[in-house]
């Protein structure tokens, strides 16, 4: 049993729902009691479909469960496949009815369904999460779907470079993308620009948009892009195992990581790379970073926490393409957490592996960075602590479904991370200057902060402050002249420095710590 | 219980479906219930889907840390049920260490605790022997195989009763959440009126339920709290017959059945009331203009249907094409189903998929839905209204009828506003 107040992810069929309704032509009908129907707004609300999830819930109630659910369950099949008509079915259970074990998959499997194809799913709901699901559901459709075509055992495998020989253009399918994912739909557009550019076909889109009949052409592609590995990543596996499908396991999410991809897409596919790629020319982002006005940007404390791919490609991105000082890099998705752990470690920091996100405002806390990068759990996390944050993960929000173009990869992709995460942080200066000239006499009523009546919060980060010096053993503290130092200091630092100096007078030994010692640890930290 | 007198032969009998059900489940309850109680805590025993059904149902209430949360089963409780007794008692007390301003604790049953036949009222006992004194464990079902949506707040509030304290003076006791700003202002005309004695449940203090007994006249600000007021009538309490404070002429009528109840003059009442009236009635007439003839069809959800659509037919003049609910309590709805118009269709229960086929051969200008509907059926090109907005804005009392009537306005004002060629 676990405590939880908020999750990063919902429950494994809602990983399900992501990939039936970002697909057409595929109905999921979910053995789950009343109420189940909540994860329907998932998609109408924050991704503002148009229509309803491709999803029939059985609807159980207690009085039923007396008699017989497993009949209910076959109506409910018979019902959808009568009125949907799907070219495929999904049939699955939720956390009750997997207690209740009525076996729908199998019921279904008894059940005349016209001879569409079926999928089992058994996702087990006490023990994964969302994004399992998603790569379970999507990896068990495609294994249905494809087994038809499986090689024989020992059969040569697929060559990435018969393109060649075939006298035609190489492609390659797009895996990964969908509903509730970050920005999936513009990554696809941007990708498959991208891809054109360099004389590359993109086969098969899925699951986003992809039709039954579109997974069946999927080893008809050279290669497969592993987009989003969460979602993706054991379908790719398994095509690779199977047919000889190689993956490209590169995430084109910033400059370096683009190029990257490039390149190893290339040697899959056995194509020529163009020596110079250009990657200043293709985006602005390394222009923008380079121009004298990111100067101030230099060495920004950044937090990021996201889901495992989108942490790691900020991760790279800020420390590197951007020059802030990473302070603080975690993932909710436990599945890479091996990666995650291992650029931290490279980064000098210690990951962050939890969905706890009280542990993670906590650190966030203790990190005291100047940006945050984070899902919708760390914005408000940041909120509270009044400091700048963007959003580059799901979970998100509507506000995270843009109605613009913004994809996060390749170079369109760089374009839009530059403005979105240098934009809250131009707010934070801002909210400084405002400190600043708070009392000069131009400034009166009328300039008001755009975080709103109330923040920033900055007591927040300096309220713990008095607690953690009783802690130390109460023979600490500020003279009169020290906390007016202090307080001169810009607010999103201030709370970092105060800690910074508590840690060097007890180091010393110092009882009372006054602006000279604020100034001597002041030297001692700047290195 | 007081049996109704209401003659209800004008209305054609409700239709009554089986299948999938569009609702929340008894757990979304607890986001306006933890808001009333701010010294009590929501735990929710049961799976990653509770949590993210109330974090999804919550929505943008995610600023602060909340005072409801899940204890997630894991496979191993489900294994042995004397582990996860110790779970919960573990869970429970790194809660009370976490939140020690926290007086009322809710064990709130779901769905898969229900089917492991977990007993939570076994574990409020036990609970509430390790913690004696510091905090008062009470268990409640807010499970989807039980109850949905608003049924939660009835089985809550049912689970409170049985501690109120017994008092046979006479007062007035209004059951069901209310905006604390619209409990202020409907206890203040209730002075006015010369009730003296006003109460609340759920209090604004979980630790101060209010004295119940047999000078307890017991009226409903919210018509699904079925369970509720028979345990109340059980400790004595009598039931007032009335309609529910939706609109001007409904929240008249409640607060003039309840004046009645307590011995109030007429003239008084009306003294009182006729002014709010006149006023009432004047907030409402702009919108009354936009709604006015317009066809309405509300889909089940807070069972608040039955009375909102005779708020819209009588007050606002539209008209009903269809009126579902998931649950109908005729005992409770009598007074509402006496004012519906002459053969108003009403619906218990649901089968979304041919509720929805209706609701395309009827093109109504309004639909009432819940938010996982009211997209699809926007894109098709019907205005809706998501009902979920009912349950969390002031909207009782005269004072609130041209709020409420603004609600389902507005979504006809913006069809009208929007142009693009």
């Amino acid at each position: 049993m676990e405590l939880t107040l908020w999750t990063y992810e919902g429950p494994p069929h809602v990983g399900a729902m992501r990939i039936a309704a970002s697909m057409e032509g595929v109905h999921y009908v979910l053995h789950a009691p009343q109420g189940d129907t909540y994860a329907d707004l998932l998609f109408t609300m924050i991704e503002r479909r148009d229509r309803r999830p491709p999803v029939t819930y059985t609807t159980f109630q207690a009085r039923d469960l007396g008699g017989d659910t497993a009949e209910l369950v076959k109506r409910s099949i018979a019902d959808a496949v009568e009125r949907f008509q799907p070219e495929a079915l999904l049939v699955g259970e939720s956390c009750t009815a997997e207690l209740i074990q009525d076996q729908p998959g199998a019921l279904a499997a008894g059940m005349d369904l016209g001879g569409i194809p079926m999928v089992n799913l058994e996702l087990p709901a006490y023990s994964k999460k969302e994004n399992w699901g998603a790569a379970e559901t999507f990896y068990q459709l495609v294994r249905n779907l494809l087994k038809p075509q499986l090689p024989a055992p020992g059969a040569p495998k697929l060559d990435p470079t018969r393109w060649r020989a075939e006298n035609r253009r190489p492609r390659v399918n797009l895996l990964g993308p969908s509903l509730l994912g970050f920005r999936c739909r513009d990554d696809v557009r941007e990708l498959t620009q991208l891809l054109a550019g360099y004389g590359i076909d993109v086969a098969v889109v899925a699951p986003l948009g992809a039709r039954p009949a579109d997974l069946l052409r999927i080893p008809m592609a050279d290669a497969n892009l592993n987009l989003y590995p969460e979602v993706s990543g054991t379908v790719c596996s398994w095509l690779e195992r199977q047919f000889g499908l190689p993956a490209v396991k590169t995430v084109p999410i910033g400059i370096g990581a683009t190029v990257d991809f490039l390149r190893e897409l290339h040697g899959v596919l056995g194509l020529e790379l163009p020596a110079e790629l250009q990657a200043e020319r293709q985006s602005r982002l390394p222009w923008y970073s380079r121009s004298v006005d990111s100067t101030y940007l230099t060495g920004k404390r950044v937090f990021v926490f996201a889901d495992g791919t989108h942490a790691i490609a900020a991760a790279r991105i800020a420390s590197r393409e951007l020059g802030f000082e990473v302070v603080g890099l975690g993932t909710y998705s436990r599945e890479m957490a091996r990666e995650v752990r291992a650029l931290a470690a490279e980064l000098g920091l210690e990951a962050l592996i939890t969905d706890d996100y009280l542990a993670v405002e906590a650190a966030m806390a203790e990190a005291a960075p100047e940006l945050v990068l984070g899902t919708q759990m760390e914005r408000h996390s940041a909120k509270r602590l009044g400091i700048p944050c963007a959003v580059i993960s799901s979970p998100l929000h509507v506000q995270d479904v843009p109605a613009r173009y913004a994809p996060q990869m390749g170079w369109e992709g760089a374009n839009v991370i530059f403005d979105s995460w240098v934009h809250p942080l131009m707010m934070g200066l801002e909210e400084h200057l405002i400190g600043m000239f708070r009392h000069d006499f131009e400034f009166v009523d009328g300039h008001r902060s755009h975080l709103g009546d109330g923040a920033p919060a900055a007591p927040v980060l300096e309220e713990p402050a008095p607690v953690a010096v009783a802690v130390a053993g109460g023979s600490l503290s500020w003279s009169a002249d020290g906390e007016a130092e202090l307080a001169k200091i810009p607010f999103f630092v201030r709370g970092k420095v105060r800690k910074n100096t508590e840690a060097y007078a007890r180091d010393q030994g110092l009882a009372v710590i006054d602006s000279e010692a604020l100034y001597e640890a002041k030297a001692h930290y700047s290195r | 219980m007081v049996s109704s007198s209401v003659a209800q032969s004008s209305l054609p009998p409700p239709l009554k479906e089986s299948g999938q059900r569009e609702v929340f489940c008894g757990l979304t309850s607890i986001v306006w219930l933890h808001r009333r109680m701010p010294d009590a805590f929501f735990l929710v025993v049961g799976s990653r889907t509770c949590a993210h059904l109330i974090q999804s149902a919550a929505g943008v209430m995610i600023f602060a840390e909340p005072r409801f949360g899940t204890a997630i089963l894991g496979e191993r409780d489900l294994a042995g049920l004397a582990d996860a007794n110790e779970e919960l008692d573990r869970l429970v007390a790194q809660l009370l260490e976490r939140r020690p301003e926290i007086r009322t604790l809710f064990l709130v049953g779901s769905c898969p605790s229900e089917v492991i036949k977990l007993d939570l009222a076994k574990a409020s006992e036990r609970l509430n022997q390790q913690h004696a004194g510091r905090v008062t464990v009470i268990n409640y079902t807010g499970s989807g195989i039980e109850t949905t949506f608003t049924q939660g707040e009835d089985s809550a509030l049912q689970a409170l009763v049985p501690l109120m304290p017994k008092g046979d003076q006479p007062q007035l006791l209004i059951a069901g959440t209310l905006a604390d700003a619209v409990e202020d202002r409907l206890v203040g005309l209730f002075h006015k009126l010369g009730i003296e004695r006003v109460a609340s449940l759920p209090p604004r203090r979980s630790t101060e339920l209010p004295a119940v007994g047999p000078g307890t006249q017991l009226l409903l600000a919210q018509p699904y709290l079925s369970g509720t007021a028979r345990a109340l009538v059980d400790r004595g309490a009598h039931l007032i017959e009335a309609p529910y404070p939706f609109g001007v002429e409904g929240s008249r009528d409640w607060m003039a059945a309840a004046a009645t109840a307590c011995g109030v003059d007429p003239a008084q009442i009306d003294a009182v009331l006729d002014p709010l009236v006149e006023r009432g009635r004047r907030a409402l007439a702009p919108h009354r203009e936009v709604l006015e003839g317009k066809r309405l069809f509300l889909l089940p959800d807070s069972q608040l249907e039955p009375a909102l659509a005779r708020f819209l037919a009588q007050e606002c003049g539209m008209e009903l094409v269809e009126v579902g609910t998931p649950y109908l309590d005729r005992q409770l709805m009598a007074q509402e189903l006496a004012r519906l118009p002459e053969g108003t269709q009403l619906s218990e229960g649901q089968h979304v998929d041919n509720q929805l086929q209706r609701v395309r051969q009827e093109r109504p200008d309004l639909v009432v839905c819940g938010m996982g509907l009211a997209n699809p059926l926007e894109a098709e090109g019907m205005a809706t209204k998501w009902s979920i907005e009912l349950v969390f804005s002031p909207i009782h009392g005269i004072d609130q009828a041209g709020d409420l009537a603004e609600l389902f306005a507005r979504p006809l004002r913006r069809r009208g506003a929007l142009q693009f060629s």
